[in-house]
């Protein structure tokens, strides 16, 4: 007879206001093989931890069960516990009526007749888990981030500086991100190339790390300390081994009206470019789509359009016929860096936005988006730091910005805060006063959230010492007059509707997760949500990692964050990385399927099936060495515990440990009687 | 089946979700606080692949008035593929399920994402309102001669 313990949780009042919590403790204990069953406030806690440990010694238990929150949440906390009473941890199961039942009903009785019945289910369970041993598994210390803009920067020289390679790649020529494309930053006004462009001379010269620029990753099999990446290295059309960055190519290209991308835009490149003159590594890049030579040989022309380029390099390292090429790496864990996008005030928009009509769709050319601003106030930027309008270069004495559009807005198909919009707006109205003295900023907003330090003493000094007016409202068309843009809005503290007159108008548009990175993420199989931004593994104690092991998550891939945010973030996956890697071994769950070899019959349906390839042949001899059968057999190192074999075997012959068919009907035959 | 005390119909429904997509869908539904059927148990496995045919059947034999098959939306499977095994397999069950004496109508395959919540207790509360309306699944019990 099984002598299993139950330990129901009132997680505070958080099960016990609609679970009683004693009624099942009581139920339960009548049930054969419930040996003890008790309940108490914070089963988590020390005390409450001790209380299992206790009756593990005293009750000589051989299977507990925690009825309180989600295992995802504590089902480690409590497995440890049991451990440390020298009990096998994967006898100890939890059973959820947090989550799964307090949480989401309000009839007492009915959730907690719900709460015995899961229980109950899970007590049959446990009565069938049998002891397990974890898995020790190897750890290739070498870490792989993905972008490198701050966030991405930052987590790589972290995690380098602790002695440990990192692979870096970058799917832009240029390392930097978006950070590399700001004016200054806020809440400090410093100079963002300033702070940006030694961190990433840092991160080309450091010898721990190997960046790969222009590349983007392909593939990702294998798991956590033991993944195989394939990256794919596009095809530069330069030989960055001969290329010394002397841009003679640049100034001999013909073709120099290409809108850059790094200046949003506002500015033009030539088809063979470096982003940006502090571009790290600094060597170009011929865009093929732009180039004479290469639209050229895709229309069939049987001599080179143009090959001004290769004649301007002395050192031969123009290659027009170089491929892309793919480089694999062996890695141990993974650091997703890959930023934002803006939502586009453009007319194309993704599925599921609607984009601003009402604002012009991007058609009044001095209606311009933040980073638009941003390159225009820049040293570097297109004008030089002077703050004109894009359409007939005049400066603008009558600027508003718009914030939220696209964020908290629900009927645009964002639900949520953009986060930074509300300081860089603050910030454009300083930098734009600080150039244009007798200009007059206005701006639009819903509420002003300048949580985070300094940030509402930088507000008030865009309004107070540098005249900035706020209003209150939303405004709900632009449109062109003349030469001026008439902005119609409604101000909703003084209830008073407002027809102003712009020059320029800026949109201070939403954050969106990088295009593509569904795709990414489903690569490393790990989970999004509904707007594409990385799910983390908990919100609060485990923001930095995904529930895919030996993943991690920084910056403004997991959701809208301003540079110290991305930086902290960063610097915390590289503590989890480090951590990760201060081990020979790591640990795993058990839970890998097993063959048994004299029911199998070698059909090899399970090979089939399986995703990750474990299974492989075994041959059975008898004692003269005879082959008797070839059967099936799981590499547990492999084995990632999915279990489509165990439901694709017509024999029943594999068996997944922790989810055996005898496990689950148990469960099944408990929970409906 | 079971009755409350006014001997009105209360649907028995099981739930075979996998664990990193539906049952963390679930538990965000929870943290949402976003109220539902209490109907409804879960049976948590790692992937739908995992699931075999014979635990709905299973299920139904031990008396439930309806089955949930949740897991992560086709390209987002965990194990990469799981979840497209489970959907030929399912695809073919359904057709089966009649041949059982089970009104597939009682059967709710579905896929609800870490990140779907609201979907979650969409799929709840609408198979509950379904099979209430199909009523108790007494086929099997009537085969064993139960009451």
């Amino acid at each position: 007879m099984a002598r299993i313990g139950v330990f129901v949780c009132h997680c505070g009042e958080n099960i016990g206001r609609t679970v009683d919590c004693a009624r099942v403790a009581n139920e339960l204990r009548d049930l054969p093989g419930v040996a003890h069953s008790v309940d108490y406030k914070y089963m988590c806690s020390d005390p409450g931890q001790s209380i299992v440990k206790q009756a593990i010694r005293e009750k000589n238990l051989d299977g507990v069960i925690v009825a309180a929150c989600s295992p995802h949440m504590h089902e480690k906390t409590f497995r440890r516990a049991v451990a440390s009473e020298g009990l096998n941890p994967f006898l100890a199961e939890m059973a959820n009526i947090r989550e799964h039942c307090s949480w989401i009903h309000e009839d007492r009785e009915k959730a907690t007749d719900k709460a015995i019945e899961v229980c109950r289910s899970i007590v049959e369970k446990v009565k069938h888990n049998v002891p397990l041993e974890t898995i020790r598994i190897p750890v290739t210390k070498r870490a792989l981030v993905i972008g490198a803009g701050i966030a991405g920067i930052q987590a790589a020289l972290d995690i380098a500086d602790g002695g440990v390679e990192v692979v870096v790649v970058e799917k832009d020529p240029s390392i930097g991100g978006h950070m590399s494309q700001l004016s200054e930053t806020f809440p400090t006004l410093d100079c963002s190339q300033c702070i940006l462009t030694p961190r990433m001379v840092e991160l080309y010269q450091h010898p721990n790390v190997k960046l790969i620029t222009y590349a983007e990753v392909e593939e990702v099999s294998g798991y956590i300390g033991n993944f195989k990446v394939k990256i794919r290295q596009k095809a530069r059309s330069v030989d960055a081994d001969k290329c010394n960055g002397c841009g003679a190519c640049a100034k001999a290209c013909p073709n120099k009206k290409v809108p850059s991308e790094f200046d949003t835009g506002l500015g033009t490149r030539t088809a063979i470019y470096v982003p940006f003159p502090q571009a790290v590594p600094n060597i170009p890049v011929i865009d093929r789509a732009a180039c004479a030579l290469f639209r050229g040989r895709a229309k069939g022309l049987k001599k080179e359009a143009c090959a001004k380029c290769r004649e301007a390099c002395s050192r031969e390292a123009i290659d027009y016929d170089q491929q892309d090429t793919f480089i694999m790496q062996d890695i141990g864990a993974i650091v997703v860096a890959t930023g934002y996008q803006l939502y586009s005030i453009g007319k194309d928009q993704p599925a599921g936005l609607t984009g601003y009509g009402e604002y012009g769709y991007g058609t009044i050319p001095d209606v311009i988006d933040g980073m638009q601003f941003e390159r225009l106030a820049s040293a570097s930027g297109p004008t030089g730091g002077r703050i004109v309008r894009p359409s007939d270069g005049k400066e603008p004495k009558r600027i508003v910005f718009l914030q939220c559009i696209g964020s908290r807005d629900p009927a645009k198909g964002i639900e949520y805060c953009s986060k930074i919009c509300c300081m860089y707006v603050a910030k454009h109205t300083m930098l734009y006063k600080h150039k244009v003295h007798d200009g007059q900023a206005t701006v639009f907003y819903m509420d002003i959230r300048a949580a985070g330090k300094g940030y509402e003493e930088f507000t008030r000094r865009a309004i107070e010492e540098d005249g900035a007016r706020y209003i209150r409202g939303r405004v709900s068309r632009l449109y062109r007059d003349g030469e001026v843009i008439k902005v119609q809005a409604f101000d909703t503290l003084s209830g008073e509707p407002i027809l102003m007159d712009a020059d320029m108008v800026v949109l201070a548009t939403a954050m969106r997760p990088q295009p593509g990175i569904q795709l990414l993420a489903q690569t490393l199989s790990a989970s999004y949500d509904q707007h594409g931004f990385f799910n983390e593994a908990h919100p609060k104690l485990r923001p930095v990692e995904t529930n895919t092991a030996g993943i991690f998550l920084a910056g403004a891939c997991q959701s809208p964050r301003d540079i110290p945010d991305s930086v902290a973030m960063a610097s915390a996956t590289a503590a989890k990385v480090l951590g990760m890697f201060s081990k020979d071994q790591l640990e795993r769950e058990p839970t890998v399927a097993r063959v048994d070899v004299s029911l199998c019959a070698g059909c090899f349906h399970c090979e089939r099936v399986c995703p990750y390839g474990a299974i492989t042949h075994l041959e059975i001899r008898d004692r003269k060495g005879n082959l008797v059968k070839v059967v099936a057999d799981v590499n547990p190192g492999v084995c990632q515990g999915c279990g489509t074999c165990q439901a694709t075997c017509p024999s029943k012959s594999v068996e997944l440990s922790g989810f055996t068919d005898e496990q689950i009907y148990a469960a099944i035959n408990a929970l409906v009687l | 089946m079971a009755e409350t005390s006014n001997g009105a119909f209360e649907p028995k429904v099981t739930a075979f979700v996998c664990n990193w997509c539906t049952y963390t869908g679930a538990d965000l539904a929870g943290t949402s606080r976003l109220q539902m059927s209490p109907n409804v148990r879960i049976i948590r496995l790692p992937c739908t692949g995992r699931i075999d045919p014979l635990f709905i059947v299973k299920a139904f034999e031990r008396g439930a008035d309806g089955v949930i098959v949740s897991g992560c939306h086709p390209a987002d499977c965990h194990y990469t593929s799981g979840n497209y095994h489970a959907r030929r397999r399912f695809a073919l069950f359904l057709e089966l399920a009649g041949f059982m004496g089970i009104d597939p109508k009682r059967i709710t395959f579905s896929w609800v994402s870490a990140s779907e919540g609201g979907k979650w207790r969409d799929v709840v509360n609408d198979t509950v309102t379904r099979v209430r309306e199909l009523g108790p699944f007494t086929a099997y019990r009537e085969l064993a001669g139960k009451p």
